[in-house]
């Protein structure tokens, strides 16, 4: 297995175990950094997969990557704000663990 | 955190499963593909003589894909709009920094700003460019914030607006002046096109510098006008 099989399977980690956290966790905190993690690992999935050439890896997937985190950073933000948001307006930065009635 | 009773148990052990099938599933796909594919670098290297610039990714963000990247600083200032729309917050505790932190902060915004322009600089012909430089100048500026500086209020108005808008109206009057000129939307012709993205990254670089910090304070700096306003509400 070459390496970058490696990094790419690492990605799919990463996004696997984003997803996990981002359906178990009701704190919103922990559901953002879930979705970052998710990112983090297409990311590095992305940038893997390019360097299968002869000689310097594919510039179109790092393009898109470099576009992807600084689209996610503003996202981010976006959520952390409206996060700060919802609890100056209800106290509340956790989403309800039971379904409400 | 509370304890788990048997339904979430159950349902976490089913989550697991049905998440390792797709872990699995997913590296299956990831391991069939092919070990060799050249992808679009092919044709990235045999177009990258009327690019303007020789690094590669920078030709792919700035030329070959410019909608791109036009779009994406539309995407930062509209993030920028969306967190100041939603109002102020409550006040923050703030502290008086350390002196560690002052007199680090005085020694590295200085580094930060020249790494910065570097970046900015090198983009052309090696990994660099506005994106990096615009994250080393965001992070000079979250540097700032924490150390307790604020901007000035001869900055917050206009001026800091025009800073925000700088990199996508740049960008975007690049691309009419071009159209006018009489080649297509964003294609920059070769004599002139390395002088074109050096400008449009410089612009960029500044902007997304300020918009990342002016993300991280978080809200809408209030201006010499606005703190009339406040105190009305304020007093509701």
């Amino acid at each position: 297995m070459s390496s970058v099989f490696f990094y790419a399977l690492t990605g799919v980690g990463l996004f696997t175990l984003g997803l996990y956290a981002l359906i178990v966790y009701t704190h919103l905190l922990r559901k953002i950094l879930a979705i970052n993690v998710m990112g983090s690992g297409i990311f590095l999935l992305l940038v893997s997969l390019a360097a299968r050439t002869r000689g310097a890896p594919d510039p179109v997937p790092h393009a898109m990557v470099i576009t992807g985190i600084v689209v996610a950073i503003s996202a981010t933000a976006l959520a952390l704000v409206l996060m700060l948001r919802l609890r100056e307006a209800s106290d509340r930065v956790e989403l309800p663990e039971e379904p409400m009635e | 955190m509370t304890k788990l009773n048997n339904k979430q148990r159950l349902f976490r052990l089913l989550l697991l499963v049905l998440l390792s099938v797709l872990a699995a599933g997913l590296g299956y796909a990831v391991l069939k593909l092919p070990l060799q594919a050249p992808g679009l670098s092919t044709r990235v290297t045999e177009n990258l003589v009327v690019s303007g610039v020789s690094n590669p990714v920078t030709a792919v963000l700035l030329n070959f894909r410019g909608y791109d990247t036009l779009l994406e600083m539309a995407v930062l200032l509209l993030a920028l709009l969306a967190v100041w729309s939603l109002g102020s917050q409550s006040e923050r505790r703030e502290s008086a920094p350390g002196a560690v932190l002052d007199m680090l902060s005085r020694l590295l915004i200085p580094l930060f700003i020249m790494v910065s322009g570097y970046l900015l600089w090198v983009g052309a012909h090696a990994p660099g460019g506005a994106f990096q430089a615009g994250s080393v100048l965001a992070a000079a500026g979250v540097l700032l914030l924490l150390a307790g500086w604020r901007p000035g209020v001869w900055f917050v108005g206009l001026p800091l607006r025009i800073t925000l808008v700088l990199g996508l109206a740049m960008f975007v009057a690049v691309a009419v002046a071009v159209q006018l000129a009489g080649w297509r939307l964003l294609e920059f012709p070769l004599p002139v096109a390395g002088t074109l993205i050096l400008l449009i990254e410089a612009a960029a670089t500044l902007s997304i510098g300020i918009t990342l910090a002016a993300l991280f304070f978080g809200h809408r700096p209030q201006t010499g006008q606005d703190s009339g306003s406040q105190t009305e509400q304020g007093e509701k």
